[in-house]
């Protein structure tokens, strides 16, 4: 199990009607491809977090399946087009049966 | 050694090769401001006891404007996770008498003058100590705990917290009185050639900083962004790893984490740096 695993986000506040704004995102994790060896050279076990979703207002924005070769500390920047005011949801699935969640609100007008 | 030699011996060892010598860049972005608030000192007049170079830049400003960018913004700096990391050690109790740091310091911030003036003199133990020897002269002497291995994950973090509460101040490392016999002591080592490849620290970092060295843009060599989060390695660095990695790449064995030597070129080095500002935890490649 991956310790330590705590995700960051950052919104804007607010938006006017219809912008599209951009969204940060960043989750520490280890993302163990489960290609290493340790130094007895046994195989590390994969651990790493497989998949990524954010939504608005229950509407999904982006659903990413993360890979074993994706760095340490999952970083994303995407865009998101913001009709009204509400909440974005950002939901990270480790190997390990956890899931992260992190949610932030947006005024429009 | 003139540049011209020290690449012909880089060429005739076939160990390191110099890709292309870049013209001098007269054109460099030394301006960095992070958070879009903080202003970061990355070039100065070099310091007196410095006798070949007149400018002194800090390693942001050899980066590609893809790392530096990484830097400008702590959202981006995967270094905060460290410091976020050591922020919450902080404030945890530890060692026989329940203290935690925030028990005598408040806040790091009350600690904001110290990686600007570290490694330093300590009276007591009679002895130069670096940040990480003060936190463990804490931990064992004063809190009664266990000492935190000198490059451990704890460690590298709250000395990544510590630069991160002193960035923006103006390095000044003092170099005479009782530091001075463990600087010269490092201002040799800097000097001296090691490894197969007799290179010294100032070969590649004094006679070819700009150049570049296989694919890599030589810098300065300066401490003022550690601990440094690299990218290669997808963690915070600590500067006796750097020293390890520098003296390694001259194929030579190199001293311990720690150690003396260590110790006495870290005060050597960061007084390289004297006039730029603390900038650490940094972004490196
Ligand atoms: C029981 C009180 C106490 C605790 C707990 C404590 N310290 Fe200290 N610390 C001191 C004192 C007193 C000094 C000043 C000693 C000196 O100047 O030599 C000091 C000095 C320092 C300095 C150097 C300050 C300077 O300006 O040179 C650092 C860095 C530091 N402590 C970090 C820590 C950290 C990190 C922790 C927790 C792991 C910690 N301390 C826990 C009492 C404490
Ligand atoms: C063979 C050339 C070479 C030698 C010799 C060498 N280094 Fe380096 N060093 C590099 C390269 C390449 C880098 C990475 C690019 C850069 O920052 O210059 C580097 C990086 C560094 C950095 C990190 C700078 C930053 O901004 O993060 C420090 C500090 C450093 N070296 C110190 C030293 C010291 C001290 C010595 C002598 C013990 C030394 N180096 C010897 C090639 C060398």
């Amino acid at each position: 199990m991956a310790d330590n695993v705590r995700p960051r986000v950052r919104v804007p506040d607010s938006a006017a009607a219809g912008e599209v704004v951009s969204i940060k995102t960043l989750i520490s994790h280890p993302m163990e491809s489960g290609q290493r060896r340790d130094g007895d050279g046994n195989t590390i076990p994969r651990s790493i977090i497989n998949r990524f979703v954010a939504a608005y207002n229950g509407e999904t924005i982006i659903d990413v399946t993360m890979e074993p070769a994706i760095s340490t500390n999952p970083y994303f920047e995407f865009q998101a087009l913001i009709p009204e005011s509400g909440t974005m949801t950002f939901t990270w699935y480790d190997d390990d049966g956890s899931v992260y969640e992190d949610a932030k609100d947006i005024a429009v007008g | 050694m003139t540049k011209r030699t020290l690449f012909a011996g880089l060429l005739a060892t076939g160990g390191v090769l110099v890709a292309g010598l870049a013209q001098a860049q007269d054109i460099i972005n030394d301006e960095l401001v992070i958070n879009g608030d903080l202003n970061i000192v990355t070039q100065a007049p070099a310091a007196d006891h410095l006798d070949y170079m007149s400018v002194v830049r800090s390693g942001w400003t050899f980066r590609s404007t893809e790392t530096q960018a990484m830097q400008m913004d702590d959202f981006d700096n995967p270094g905060m996770l460290g410091v976020e990391s050591a922020m919450s050690d902080f404030t945890t109790a530890m060692g026989a008498d329940g203290e935690s740091c925030a028990s005598c310091h408040d806040g790091p911030e009350s600690l904001s003058n110290v990686r600007a003036t570290y490694p330093q003199w300590d009276e007591e133990h009679g002895e130069v100590q670096t940040v990480e020897m003060q936190v463990n002269e804490c931990i064992t002497e004063r809190m009664g705990a266990e000492p935190w291995g000198y490059n451990s994950t704890e460690m590298i973090n709250m000395s990544g917290l510590i630069s991160w509460a002193g960035r923006g101040e103006i390095v000044d490392i003092a170099i005479d009185g009782p530091a001075q016999e463990t600087w010269q002591m490092g201002k040799d080592l800097y000097y001296t050639r090691t490894g197969q490849l007799e290179l010294s620290c100032a070969n590649c970092h004094e006679d070819n900083y700009d150049n570049y060295i296989r694919a890599d843009h030589l810098s300065m060599g300066m401490l003022t962004g550690f601990p440094t989060y690299r990218l290669k390695d997808a963690r915070l660095v600590s500067v006796h790893s750097r020293f390890r990695g520098c003296i390694r790449d001259t194929r030579a064995e190199t001293y311990a984490v720690g150690s003396p030597e260590f110790v006495a070129l870290e005060l050597y080095v960061m007084s390289r740096g004297n006039g730029l500002s603390v900038e650490g935890p940094a972004v490196r490649n």
